[in-house]
């Protein structure tokens, strides 16, 4: 009579187990499903081409202007921004923090990183608009401080920790041996890091890089908060724009269920789904093109 | 035998969550109750309406009052079928709905229960003090783009206004861009900033030489310059002040109304009678509207 009660449990946990792991996968194809299901109407109203070529976004006029052309350029150019400042900072932080820095001056630079991935994103945004937009404003001379490269800057900050963190792990898995090797052949502490340590680290400090990209371009409220979220097509990172976050968010709240406008949030919802799977798909890709090797 | 029982645990649950989410859904469906009070309409009166609904309730806990938004016609639309009692509008009844009253033998009670004003700020430095209703409408539908031009400084002019989800970005669209008519082709400037909140709007016009915004008259500050709008050239441009609201001189503003069906009587008439008392207009006051009394 025991053997079955152990073994229903053990089915049962083998299950539980089973159904956790795929859980994630279940959650993902419910959202999309119901992203496209609900964002697919917007075609109803307007094309394809319309859609995403459009540059104007009047959304609750009558007829609606749904182009989202200007926020898909708004989105990639704050992340663009944030990716040129937050990658190559947050990789050399980790390089210092990892294999140049004192011991004790490393534990408390990685409790400030620690720190830094623990602020709210509103808490900076509230910063921003204080702070950042008006100095922005003064010191480059502009004609208003709420613009892409606020919204980058906030956001190389946001990344950081991610950054700093990820790679920094992928440089501590670098086997010892590697780096034994090259200083017993003669190499500098700085020619090991440069031509050993950072090939062997590459494929984490990419993932590193790509998470980071990832939690940029989903983040909102920050942005939200210092861009200024007028839907024009940007011509440089020093002029106000609108992402595709900013938009769900500023206007999900009031809009009519059932109009074109709640379906083209979706279909927004749907674009950003998209684009940050593929930036996903092209991280994972890049990591097993470096394992392989 | 243990299997098909696993089954039947895993089905109950999912049909659980499926009758949950479903009665989730429902709640909104059941509105013919004799206990509750139905209050409809004006999105911007919303917030001012549960003000009114929680305090009034504090004080007659019998009377249950419901308030829901949908805009001002789909209110005056609900109070012309008898489907709610009380309908909030931000504007008056157009005439057919004069003639659909009639036909069915209504007549609809008005009563103005707070006023709604707009003020325009820019930041103290600049010169300009008052602008003719016109001018705003230049400057924000993008028409004009410096200073200069109404005798400003020479500086770009960075428009401010509200997300779309804003019952103040609707007012002043219909009211000073379209000049009274709630459908038109005039938009607010593309390049025009949408700001989040009023606060945002306040933080930006206090730091930025070249800002324009536009808040509800709650909001004024001494970090903000309040310009005073003229109704035409003829006309002379009033400063936005309770007093000038109330009077009707102050150009952007409106009355915010009460349709009942006949004569208030019973209940209708008790939260009439509050939202016209002294604590009823406080609260007026407190949600940033101009009280009657």
């Amino acid at each position: 009579m025991r053997l079955p009660a152990r073994r229903i449990r053990e089915f049962l946990i083998e299950k539980l187990i089973f159904l956790s792991g795929i859980a994630s996968v279940i959650f993902v194809a419910l959202i999309f499903v119901f992203l496209l299901r609900e964002g697919v109407s917007v075609l109803k109203v307007t094309s394809l081409g319309s859609f995403l070529g459009g540059r104007f976004w009047y959304p609750i006029s009558s007829p609606a202007k749904l182009g989202i052309l200007p926020l898909i350029l708004g989105s990639l150019l704050v992340t663009a921004g944030a990716v040129v400042i937050a990658v190559p900072l947050g990789i050399l932080a980790a390089f210092y923090i990892a294999e140049v820095a004192p011991k004790r001056l490393r534990t408390i630079l990685k409790s400030c990183v620690e720190v830094l991935s623990a602020i709210p994103s509103v808490v900076l945004g509230f910063l921003g608009i204080t702070v950042l937009v008006p100095f922005l404003k003064n010191v480059l001379h502009l004609p208003t401080g709420l613009t892409a490269f606020s919204g980058s800057l906030m956001l190389a900050f946001m990344a950081l920790p991610t950054i700093i963190t990820i790679s920094e792990d992928a440089i501590n898995a670098v086997p010892r041996e590697y780096k034994d090797g090259a200083l017993a052949l003669g190499a500098t502490h700085w020619q090991t890091l440069y031509r050993v340590v950072i090939h062997g680290a590459l494929p984490g400090i990419i993932a590193a890089a790509m998470l980071g990209i990832g939690r940029v371009f989903g983040e909102t409220m920050a942005v939200m908060m210092v861009t200024g979220n007028a839907a024009v097509i940007p011509h440089s990172l020093f002029e106000p724009v609108r992402t595709l976050t900013a938009t769900i968010a500023a206007e999900m709240g009031e809009a009519a269920k059932g109009s074109p406008h709640y379906f083209a949030l979706f279909a927004v919802g749907l674009v950003l789904f998209i684009i940050s799977f593929a930036i996903n798909l092209t991280a994972d890709l890049l990591l097993n093109r470096g394992r392989k090797r | 035998m243990w299997i098909p029982a696993r089954k039947s645990v895993l089905t109950t649950l999912v049909l659980g969550i499926v009758v949950f989410a479903c009665s989730c859904g429902g709640k909104n469906a059941g509105t013919e109750n004799n206990s509750t009070l139905q209050i409809k309409g004006s999105d911007t009166m919303v917030n001012l309406g549960q003000a009114w609904a929680e305090a009034f309730n504090k004080l007659h806990p019998e009377i249950n009052v419901a308030v829901t938004g949908g805009g001002s016609g789909t209110g005056i639309a609900a109070i012309l079928n008898g489907t709610c009692d009380i309908a909030e509008s931000s504007r008056a009844l157009e005439e057919k709905e004069i003639q659909q009253a009639k036909a069915a033998g209504i007549t609809i009670n008005e009563t103005i229960v707070a006023l709604d004003g707009i003020v325009v700020v820019v930041h103290p430095s600049n010169p300009i003090s008052a602008l003719t209703m016109d001018q705003l409408r230049e400057i924000f539908m993008g028409n004009v783009t410096r200073w200069n031009l109404f005798g400003g400084e020479d500086r770009p002019i960075v428009l401010l206004s509200r997300e779309v989800n804003s019952g103040t970005h609707i007012f002043f669209k219909e009211h000073v861009l379209r000049r009274g008519k709630s459908k038109g082709p005039e938009e607010f400037a593309p390049a025009a900033l949408m700001m989040p909140s009023s606060y945002a709007i306040a933080e930006e016009t206090a730091h930025n030489e070249n800002a324009v915004g536009y808040y509800g008259l709650g909001y004024i500050s001494p970090r903000q310059k309040v310009l005073a709008v003229a109704r035409d050239d003829r006309s002379p441009a009033v400063a936005p002040t309770i007093d000038s609201v109330r009077a009707n001189a102050y150009p952007i503003s409106r009355p915010l109304y009460f349709f009942t069906r006949g004569e208030p009587a019973g209940r209708v008439k008790e939260v009439l009678d509050f939202t016209l008392s002294p604590e009823g207009q406080k609260i007026v006051r407190d949600n940033d509207f101009v009280p009657v009394r």
